[in-house]
């Protein structure tokens, strides 16, 4: 085993690491303002991947350049599943935000197989499409290196919004306590509206910068999914930084699973990564 | 405080309903019918076993498939490779998830809420993996069971469907007999104190790591059980069939519409989800394009948006 091979596990882990990060910062936010766990988040994903795929196939918009229509969307998409659905199971009891989530997952999944059938589709002939790049012995593809780029860039934007500005301090606030923030005029509506709008359109994003490189079909959400609340966990629920961190580390284990263990187990790997983890530290790496 | 829980039998309330459900296959020779006479009263008994630990000590699990799935390949691996009976592969399958069951509490049973559900997501999805990649149960393959002579001791009938109802009756009673004998004894307090504060049971002395332990036990045994019916039921079963994360969730879900934490609950969850998903399946599932699919998601987002409690909490308003 020479070092060439460990880097480009590594440079390969870390690339997918990146969009694994950004769907997970979104689903993260969502939970850490209201306390809900949005089982549709790999489903949304799945919408944002077909608006690239169609963008192309109908109109040869390159995903690159609808990617802004990707987000928009999405972002509606966050708005209006928070107004229609949301906002009526947030004061219910215990399971019942999960079960709304459950039931639209179903319900996007399936009107997508039914609308789309349940075939494979990609894109062949956009302007990243099957591009590779050779840097010091590494051989990467310049969709996944897009793609991880411009995760990354998002991830810091969202996390500038946050940390950095007015609108992201009344959005802090409203994690920390609802009551106390609608005291002091910030307008909670809006605050969660805006919240899972945001939530939407990290995987908008990462849709439109997988949809370069990956395959689409119905259920393509629930393997991301599936991940995402692995990565939410092992970040520590709510925590923007943790999420970030723990998708970066999912995927490099993920991709040295791959290939120290076998590509059929490199899943699992990260499955048991998160239990032997968290078992360690029950609240996450970051959390407390 | 402690009934007998056959006492609860005499009660014309619950005696009346069971008695109509038994006589209920005489109402029709439709063979669809009988069927889902038999997935309702399985899945009730899936969701009284989830409930014990999901409903009344509160713990959320999304991975109870691996004991179904355990149930299932302890039924059907032993007969074939060993010619055992299927009922002692169903206590053996008990066993075995008992044991699951233990080992995976030590390490989860400190994790609170959300942490301990998506552990139990990826036990689950290590399990499915494992079962998929391991050729002495046939692997991704699948296992179908073998041809045998119709009767008890090999739990197979291949003409009628009356046998697996009396069998899913009696695991429907069980179900229905051990939640209410819980509710009841000073088990189902431990678990009702566990689940509304942690920190304050702990304050009264109650060991919850303890507690939820064998309430996860007395769940994963049920589940298990239900596995090995489905395996003898349907005849065939293979990783994503048994271990998948949509089993986990129907269970979910069946007992959360129903409403979590009572013994009508997932009755009347499996009652409402049962024969709405399997009808919509025969009538609309041979376009292939998921219209059931999309029926069953539509109604339980309704339902969640508009009777947040449960069905039962909408019982409980009409009673009023």
């Amino acid at each position: 085993m020479d070092l060439d091979i460990l880097l480009q596990i590594l440079v390969s882990g870390l690339l997918m690491g990146l969009i694994f990060a950004l769907i997970a910062v979104g689903l993260t936010l969502i939970w850490g303002v209201m306390d809900v766990l949005n089982f549709a988040h790999g489903e949304f994903l799945m919408l944002a991947m077909y608006i690239s795929f169609w963008m192309f196939s109908l109109w040869h918009i390159d995903p690159l350049w609808s990617l802004p229509i990707s987000v928009a969307a999405l972002f509606a998409t966050g708005v209006i599943t928070y107004r229609l659905i949301i906002k009526k199971v947030l004061n219910a009891p215990g399971l019942t935000a999960l079960l709304a989530t459950f039931g639209l997952s179903i319900l996007i999944k399936n009107l997508a197989q039914f609308f789309w059938t349940p075939d494979f589709r990609h894109i062949s002939g956009a302007i990243l499409s099957e591009k590779t790049l050779n840097i010091l012995n590494l051989n990467l593809s310049l969709p996944e290196v897009v793609a991880a780029g411009g995760s990354g860039l998002i991830t810091y934007v969202i996390y500038h919004l946050i940390f950095k500005t007015k609108t992201g301090r009344a959005i802090r606030a409203a994690a920390l306590d609802r009551d106390t923030a609608l005291l002091m005029g910030i307008n909670i509506d809006r605050i969660y509206a805006l919240t899972f709008g945001l939530g939407g359109a990290c995987v908008g994003v990462a849709g439109a910068l997988l949809m370069n490189f990956y395959y689409v079909f119905p259920s393509v959400g629930s393997l991301f999914g599936i991940l995402a609340f692995v990565t939410v966990a092992l970040g520590g629920f709510g925590n923007i930084t943790g999420a970030f961190l723990a998708g970066v580390l999912i995927g490099v284990v993920e991709t040295a699973g791959g290939v120290f263990i076998s590509p059929v187990f490199k899943y699992t790997v990260v499955f048991v990564m998160y239990l032997v983890i968290i078992s360690i530290r029950p609240k996450g790496l970051f959390g407390w | 405080m402690e009934t007998s829980a056959l006492a609860f039998l005499k009660k014309p309330s619950a005696i009346i309903p069971l008695f109509i459900l038994l006589l209920l296959p005489w109402a029709s020779d439709n063979i669809h019918f009988h069927h889902v006479l038999i997935m309702f009263m399985l899945f009730a008994t899936l969701s009284q076993a989830w409930n014990v630990i999901g409903g009344f000590a509160g713990q959320v699990s999304f991975g109870h498939a691996t004991f179904f799935g355990i149930g299932a390949y302890a039924a059907l691996v032993p007969l074939k490779k060993f010619g055992l009976t299927p009922w002692a592969g169903m206590l053996i399958g008990g066993g075995l998830a008992v044991i699951l069951a233990v080992l995976i509490s030590y390490p989860v049973f400190r994790l609170k809420g959300h942490y301990f559900a998506i552990s139990t997501f990826a036990v689950a999805e290590i399990v499915e993996r494992l079962f998929l990649n391991w050729d002495f149960v046939e692997g991704a393959i699948g296992l179908p069971a073998p041809v045998l002579e119709e009767n008890l001791f090999n739990f197979m009938w291949y003409k009628t469907k009356t046998p697996y109802f009396y069998i899913a009756f009696a695991l429907f009673l069980l179900g229905l007999l051990l939640a209410h004998k819980i509710v009841r004894s000073r088990l189902g307090f431990y678990f009702r104190a566990i689940k509304q504060s942690p920190e304050a049971a702990e304050g009264l002395g109650i060991d919850t790591t303890r507690f939820k332990m064998v309430a996860m036990i007395i769940s994963a045994f049920l589940t298990a059980i239900c596995g090995s019916f489905y395996a003898q039921y349907i005849l065939y079963i293979d990783p994503p069939s048994v271990f998948s994360l949509d089993i986990s969730i129907k269970i979910v879900l069946v007992t959360v519409l129903g409403g979590a934490g009572t013994i009508v609950g997932p009755i009347l969850g499996a009652a409402i989800l049962i024969p709405l998903s399997e009808y919509s399946r025969i009538l609309l599932g041979g376009t292939g394009r998921g219209v059931d699919l999309i029926v069953f998601g539509a109604l339980i987002l309704i339902i969640s948006v508009y009777q947040p409690q449960g069905v039962v909490g909408f019982f409980r308003k009409i009673g009023k």
